[in-house]
Parts: C-alpha cells; sequence; structure tokens
C-alpha cells in the first residue's frame, strides 16, 4: 500500500430549501430585529467609483414557470477590476465597494434586483484579460447544488469576442445565454433559465 | 507570478460523484429544477479565487445563540436545548478563520416562522429560527439552539424530514461556496428522506451527521453535537509556515 494521501472530501451539498429566507434574508422574510439589515442587499453608495448599472432577472423552471423561492447571490470586481478580497494583490480597491450581493427576489414575482456598478476587466490566469463579467450563484428549493454561472455584457461585444471563458463554449448559440440585455440606459436583464433549449450555461470550476 | 504558480493556485475540481446530482425523480422539486445539459468545466481564475470577507461589526453578541435572538427578555425558546459547534476547513484539513457560517431551522415541533410554511404544528413565540457567526482563528463555529423537530412535507404522501439544520458557508473564496444540512447521529428518519438520499452513497451522507459529543455538553444545561464541514482546498502543498498559501 502506498501511503495515505489524507486529503478530505468536500461536505456535500443538500438543497437550500424553501426557507432559504430565513436565515439568509430574515428582514425580508419578516424576521426583524435580529440583523440591521439582510446581508448582501447595499453594493455601493454615492461614493463608489463607476458606472451605475442595475440588473434584472428571473430564474425559470422547465416549465418557463419563474422562481418565486430562489436566492440570487453575485460577486464582481469594481470599477477597475479589482475584488475586495484578500487573495487580490494588484491594487487597492475602490473602498466604497463591497463586490458581494444578495437577493431573495420580489415576494410576489421572484424577480431579482441588483444595483450596482459595471465591474473592469480582470485577468485571466494566463494574464489575457476576461471580459467584463459577474459571477453568479443561484440556490433553491430543488436544486440540490448552488449554480454557477456568469453575467457578460451583450453591449461589450469587443471584450466578450476575447474572453477566455466565452471562447471555451462549444455550441456558439448558447453564449448568447450569458449576456445581459440592455433595456434602458444602464439597466440590463438577464435571466436565468434553469432547463430547455435557452438553458443557461452553468459552471463547474 | 508565473503561469505555473498560477495553475498551482487554483482549486481542486468539485468531486461531484459525493455531491447529489441535479435530477433525482424522487425529490420531485428538482424535475423541473434541474440543469440537462453538461456543466462548463474550466480551471478557477481570480472571480472565483476571490470571495467577499466579514468583520466582526456584522455580528450582533445574540447572533450565534438562537434560544435568545427571537426571544423576550428572561424567556427562551421551547425544547431541547444545544450546541452545535465544529471546524470549517479545508480539504488539506486547514482551519478557515474569519468565515461566515449562516444557520436556519424549524423550531421544536417541525414548524418554520416562515409565511408560506404551513404544518400545523404552533410557532414558538420565542423563537425565530436564524444565526450566524465567525469562525475563530482555527477555523471553529459554535451556536446555541433547540433541537429542531422533524416534520412532513409535499413530496410523496407520507415523507418526513429528519430533524436537521441548514448551513450556509463562503470559505474564502466563491469556489467555496455551499449550502448544506446537519442532521443527527441516530435519527431514523434520515435513511428514509428524499433529500438526503440524493446524496450518492452512505458514506458521503455520514459526512453530513452530526456526533452527540458528551464532553462538550454543559451539564444541567445543553447537549452538544459536533459537526465539521469542509470546504474545496486548492491545488498546492500547504505548509504550516504559511497559512496564507503560495
Amino acid at each position: 500500500m502506498p501511503q495515505p494521501l489524507n486529503h478530505l472530501n468536500e461536505s456535500p451539498s443538500q438543497t437550500a430549501g424553501p426557507y432559504v429566507h430565513i436565515g439568509c434574508t430574515p428582514n425580508f422574510s419578516g424576521i426583524t430585529g435580529l440583523y440591521a439589515e439582510d446581508p448582501g442587499s447595499v453594493l455601493v453608495n454615492d461614493k463608489t467609483l463607476g458606472e451605475r448599472i442595475t440588473i434584472r432577472g428571473s430564474v425559470f423552471d422547465g416549465t418557463d414557470a419563474a422562481l418565486k423561492d430562489a436566492l440570487v447571490e453575485i460577486w464582481q470586481a469594481d470599477a477597475a477590476g479589482l475584488y475586495p478580497s484578500p487573495p487580490e494583490t494588484r491594487g487597492q480597491v475602490d473602498p466604497n465597494f463591497g463586490g458581494w450581493g444578495r437577493s431573495p427576489g420580489d415576494m410576489d414575482s421572484g424577480e431579482f434586483v441588483f444595483e450596482s456598478i459595471k465591474p473592469g476587466q480582470v485577468p485571466y490566469p494566463d494574464g489575457r484579460l476576461q471580459a467584463p463579467h459577474i459571477t453568479f450563484w443561484i440556490v433553491a428549493r430543488g436544486i440540490n447544488i448552488g449554480l454557477h454561472t456568469r453575467l457578460y455584457f451583450e453591449d461589450e461585444a469587443e471584450a466578450n469576442a476575447t474572453d477566455p471563458i466565452l471562447a471555451r463554449i462549444e455550441q456558439r448559440q448558447r453564449v448568447s445565454t450569458l449576456l445581459a440585455k440592455p433595456e434602458t440606459p444602464g439597466t440590463y436583464r438577464f435571466d436565468i433559465r434553469l432547463q430547455g433549449a435557452d438553458e443557461t450555461i452553468f459552471f463547474d470550476m | 507570478m508565473t503561469d505555473d504558480s498560477e495553475s498551482r493556485g487554483g482549486y481542486i475540481q468539485r468531486d461531484r460523484s459525493r455531491h447529489p446530482p441535479a435530477y433525482v425523480s424522487a425529490y420531485k422539486t428538482s424535475v423541473t429544477r434541474s440543469p440537462q445539459k453538461a456543466l462548463l468545466s474550466f480551471p478557477t481564475t481570480l472571480s472565483e479565487e476571490t470571495g467577499p470577507v466579514f468583520g466582526d461589526s456584522l455580528i450582533g453578541p445574540r447572533d450565534n445563540d438562537l434560544l435568545h435572538n427571537h426571544a423576550s427578555d428572561d424567556e427562551s425558546a421551547i425544547g431541547p436545548r444545544i450546541l452545535v459547534y465544529g471546524q470549517v476547513r479545508d480539504q488539506s484539513g486547514r482551519g478557515l478563520p474569519n468565515t461566515l457560517v449562516e444557520v436556519w431551522q424549524a423550531n421544536a415541533g417541525g414548524r418554520y416562522r416562515h409565511q408560506k410554511e404551513t404544518y400545523l404544528a404552533p410557532l414558538d413565540p420565542n423563537f425565530g429560527g436564524c444565526g450566524r457567526c465567525l469562525t475563530d482563528a482555527r477555523g471553529y463555529y459554535e451556536f446555541r439552539s433547540v433541537m429542531p423537530g422533524p416534520y412532513p412535507w409535499p413530496n410523496g404522501v407520507n415523507d418526513w424530514r429528519p430533524s436537521h439544520i441548514h448551513f450556509s458557508l463562503f470559505g474564502q473564496s466563491f469556489a467555496q461556496r455551499l449550502i448544506t444540512q446537519m442532521y443527527f447521529e441516530g435519527d431514523p428518519l434520515i435513511w428514509k428522506c428524499p433529500i438526503v438520499n440524493t446524496i450518492p452513497g452512505r458514506a458521503a451522507i455520514e459526512d453530513l451527521i452530526a456526533a452527540l459529543d458528551l464532553n462538550a455538553t454543559i451539564p444541567m444545561d445543553t447537549l452538544a453535537y459536533r459537526f465539521d464541514i469542509t470546504l474545496r482546498g486548492r491545488r498546492q502543498t500547504w505548509f504550516e509556515n504559511r497559512p496564507e498559501g503560495l
């Protein structure tokens, strides 16, 4: 027998269930007085640098119904492409930008909304620049393991054309599932489809 | 940094054979909520190797005391009193300090405090069912609560959830983000639950069963359960004198 490697196994995932909002956005779910505000509800303030954007979208199941019990989180770089996180060593991140957002979706429609800024470009490990993007993570009842994907901007066609992740997508018609569509100036729609011909590309990274 | 150190520092690929698949017919809600196309695989980039940092200022003094954080003065939640503690670590066994742990659960009768909850068991006016804390310098967390009750749920006509506590974990990067559930040693409902059984294999399920730890109980006060959680690790050798990594 060779020596044991002693690597631990990652703990298995379990669904977030129908009551994820109790633990993650208690004020939204009516449990008030515990937390001053629901974590991740604010990404920007008046001093945050960069182009203000609003992102709206819904998560659709295989019957084309919008989920009303999902929790959507985002993680993104600041306007200069820097992450507010210890592994970020390339510069001083905007102190007025948190980078992380969490939306329980509208109580009736399920639509999520994030008020943020357009992220700058972040390098790929080999030094090439990635197109501006926002990481999304979706959990809900019936989703057995959190789904990772990215939002790219449809109006960044030039940067998207050379993005190393988008370049890995074999079926090119599916790239559009990752593109947020401009609706009005500064407002983008990013719908997520769990199944069907327009199923969003989800990641295993 | 060189290309070599970059590629060595990425996260170990997730072993999906120990996670539930997206589609499990016996868990009916997963049927229309499970992606059907292949996931796009790529090595982690800075976008996944970074993640939000939460400070002590976020956490209130009673955030990890579910016995009291929703209770009137001099009252506490009803039910068997428990202390749950454990270590959040990565696959190298390295404790993850200052990482946010969020928990939520039903009350002792198996009832959640939620507007969409319809189970006939009563609410406990002194129990909210949510809490949070940051891990300490060695990755340990703890909170106090009541033992959550089992409850029936609409899936089959007679499916019951075992007693469980939901956990949301951040680790140090978005690649480590995980939501899971903790079960209690000895509960016979664990092995009959369609949600538990989305996990392939008994060994992986046992990773989510907390052990009764009589050495950690508070005499004449609460029972204790230990629940360690392992998040993804990095593709590099960990050196004790460089805890921050390469």
